[in-house]
């Protein structure tokens, strides 16, 4: 048999009708037309910078900040310098943002499975709250919330009252223990008894993978985690001592309290992102497929266990990638705090800006710090979900 | 010989319960195990206890009476009259009042063809020309020229600082998506292309927009942008605002894109070479037709969202919607304690936008999922 003796075309072949030079080409073009025009703009920049006479640098960071902060979460005063007003911005951006998180998985979660109930009554209501939420700007919500908290509640002379909790135009005050150092053994008892139930939990399902028998776990957790924190508690001499809030003539006085900004941002965020979460929630049960929850009836699950052992596991797959999603958007929405005044970092940087002119050094903090937040929770999530992921062969 | 056998009647099996109806429906849904009968109850209960409460403040004591004093009087709920006596100047801002028939018509002619656009018949290349005029009549109405040129309607020029309101929000949104699409379609290409550069640079800049919040976007085109330019060369705020929804709303939308290009079987691409089309022939007349039309209600939900984002722009001080609200009560001590009223007014102007647009959606997922079904 003839053996082929023509050898294919050089792959490389510099001419414009080689695929790898033009490809090259169009690659060199690209880079330097983006190149070109970030160097156009940088000079603009550096140009008008140079005329109008605004410094460049962030050597202000170390300068005075000069301005107050209404709830620091921890020690601040205007003396101190720009980095630290910096920094209670961040930690303000991430505590709401937090709480924020874990609040709105709850609400979601319990608004998206009701989605699936069998009581008319509360499908309808599910339904309603994902439609209403879901169309108004979370902007619009965060500026009414904003009004509720600030205008429509009573006066502080006349705060609400429940139990010790106090709900005013001037916040929620609650009861706070006085912090100890003997808080910190409870603290140590805690994480020890969470280390300890995360290798009881292991042993208990190496047990499950060996003889088949699955161990209950959840009352021995429980009584481990109790018995060490307690336990802690006592080691520390069992510090009891609490700051009540107690109303004064003119003001809620003593106990720890949240803003009304802090409280609009959190409601706001939380229930506008509860109606996206649901709907992940919803279709990712959806996503299972139908056979499973009637075979799962088959065998006598209750509705709740169906739920919880044969759907959730499953529809989690599904659910994990477009929950990450929500949990950065609400991260990247509490920057809306900066309408209403809730000091998170848009809303320092912005001040900062102000007082200092040097947008292009604030605009990048702002941007460094939302890029750090959103790339690392992605990478967190993305090894989450390839862990949760069907481990197939 | 066998035994006789009788036969004896059986009695007859009762009917089936009854499964259609109000009463088994009502039954079956809402007092079907004691659990559900339980949350029945309570819902109920809240229900009763807390809407004839709403009914009562929003409606059966509510007033419309425009005096402000008549609002205060005890026992007057919802002061309507907030709303009557506002409203002008919510849904249009700081345009000028005399001149408040031009964004009037402005926006109608593009709502109509926003919904016209939205109709199967319609769909054909007449739409393209359509949007043009559009645009041009929208922009002559606005400004009264167009860039300046055919000023030769007698209209009087209204700056873009004055125009706000409702107008200002549909045409930002659907302006931005408009503009973003050909960067998206363009930049969801570059994201799979085989040139490592080209691809990077995509990749970049979809992940960088994607990573920070709008609002640091808006900052930097209306804080940073005047600084990029040359000297001598200043933007209106407006497009400037303009140009940054757009970039944002691109990158989103490049994302969206490139789930549509990802969900095409590589057979298509490799027919496609087989038959010896180029790279931009294989794209124009093989992928883009077949990809775009599955992301079409995704591009619907990007539409709806960046409607909702224009409310953002409030914040660098462009009175749309939700700006030109505050306009109207922040200042005005009078009608400062019925700012809840106004609240709710475009509450319900956007929810009527935001709700039909996702029906639409709905509607329109159905019909591409049509072509899947055979």
């Amino acid at each position: 048999m003839a053996v082929a003796s023509r050898t294919p075309p050089k792959k490389r072949d510099w001419s414009w009708r080689s695929q790898a030079f033009r490809g090259l080409l169009y690659q060199i073009l690209a880079v330097a037309v983006i190149g070109g025009a970030v160097w156009f703009l940088a000079h603009n920049t550096v140009e008008n910078m140079r005329v109008r006479g605004i410094k460049s640098g962030f050597d202000f960071l170390f300068q005075p900040a000069g301005f107050d902060i209404g709830e620091p979460l921890f020690g601040y005063d205007s003396n101190n310098p720009y980095w630290k007003a910096f920094l209670v911005g961040v930690g303000n951006t991430l505590r709401v943002a937090i709480i924020g998180i874990i609040l709105t998985t709850i609400l979601g979660t319990l608004i998206g499975v009701g989605r699936f109930s069998r009581n008319g009554l509360v499908r309808g209501l599910c339904y309603a709250y994902v439609e209403f939420f879901r169309n108004i700007p979370v902007l619009l919500q965060l500026l009414m919330w904003y009004l509720l908290f600030t205008e429509l509640l009573p006066d502080i002379s006349e705060a609400k009252q429940v139990g010790s909790v106090f709900l005013s135009k001037g916040g929620l005050t609650y009861p706070a223990p006085v912090w100890v150092s003997g808080h910190a053994w409870m603290f140590a008892g805690l994480i020890a008894a969470l280390v300890a139930v995360w290798f009881y939990r292991r042993w208990a399902h190496r047990q499950f993978e060996a003889t088949g028998k699955q161990p209950g776990t959840f009352w021995g957790s429980v009584a481990v985690i109790l018995l060490l924190t307690v336990g802690g508690w006592f080691i520390g001499g069992s510090p009891t001592e609490m700051r009540v809030p107690v109303k004064g003539e003119f003001a809620v006085e003593g106990g720890a309290s949240f803003t009304p900004e802090f409280l609009a941002v959190l409601f706001g965020l939380t229930l506008y992102t509860a109606a996206f979460v649901a709907e992940v929630v919803r279709s990712g049960i959806a996503s299972v497929p139908r056979g499973q929850s009637e075979a799962a009836q088959a065998i006598g699950l209750s509705r709740g266990q169906e739920m919880q052992k044969v759907l959730l596991p499953q529809a989690l797959r599904v659910i994990i990638p477009p929950m990450t999603n929500q949990y950065l958007n609400l991260t990247k929405n509490s920057s809306l705090a900066v309408a209403i005044g809730y000091p998170d970092v848009v809303s320092i940087s912005n001040t900062a800006l102000n007082q200092t002119g040097r947008a292009v050094e604030c605009i990048a903090i702002i941007m460094l710090v939302y890029l750090t937040t959103s790339l690392s929770t992605s990478f967190f999530m993305n090894w989450y979900n390839a862990k949760s992921a069907i481990k197939e062969r | 010989m066998a035994e006789t056998i009788i036969f004896q009647s059986k009695p007859a099996r009762p009917a089936p319960n009854r499964t259609e109806g109000l009463l088994p429906w009502i039954k079956l849904n809402l007092f079907g195990t004691w659990q559900s009968a339980l949350s029945t109850v309570i819902i109920g209960a809240l229900l009763v206890l807390y809407v004839p409460q709403f009914l009562n403040w929003a409606i059966f004591t509510s007033t419309t009476s425009t005096n402000a004093d008549a609002c205060r009087a005890a026992g007057v709920g919802a002061c309507w009259g907030a709303v009557v006596e506002k409203y002008r100047l919510i849904i249009f801002g700081r345009y000028p009042f005399e001149e408040q028939w031009r964004p009037l018509v402005a926006t109608l002619i593009m709502l109509t063809m926003l919904v016209v656009s939205c109709i199967r018949y319609f769909w054909s290349k007449w739409l393209v020309l359509g949007w043009t005029v559009t645009l041009a009549a929208y922009f002559i109405l606005m400004y009264g020229s167009l860039f300046g040129y055919l000023d030769v309607f007698g209209l009087s020029k209204v700056t873009t600082d004055r125009w706000g309101g409702l107008p200002l929000t549909i045409m930002l949104s659907t302006l931005s998506i408009m503009l973003a699409f050909p960067l998206a379609v363009v930049v969801a290409l570059g994201r799979r292309s085989h040139l490592p550069a080209i691809r990077s640079l995509c990749t970049v800049y979809v992940e960088l927009i994607r990573g920070v919040p709008l609002i640091s976007v808006l900052f930097m085109a209306s804080f940073m942008f005047p600084l990029f330019m040359p000297q001598g060369v200043t933007i209106d705020t407006l497009l400037r605002v303009l140009v940054g929804i757009t970039l944002f709303a691109a990158a989103y939308m490049a994302e969206v894109v490139r789930g549509g290009l990802q969900s095409l079987p590589k057979g298509q691409t490799e027919a496609a070479a087989s038959i010896g089309l180029s790279y931009w022939q294989t794209q124009r007349k093989i992928i883009l037709p077949q990809a775009l039309a599955t992301v079409i209600p995704g591009i619907m939900n990007n539409f709806i969202s960046i409607f909702k984002d224009t409310s953002l722009v409030t914040i660098v001080s462009l009175y749309e919607l939700t700006g030109s609200h505050g306009l109207a009560f922040n200042s005005d001590a009078d009608w400062r304690p019925f700012k809840l009223e106004g609240y709710l007014f475009i509450v319900a102007i956007y929810f009527v936008f935001c709700f039909a647009m996702s029906r639409y959606s709905l509607w329109i997922e159905a019909q591409v999922n049509k072509s899947k079904l055979r």
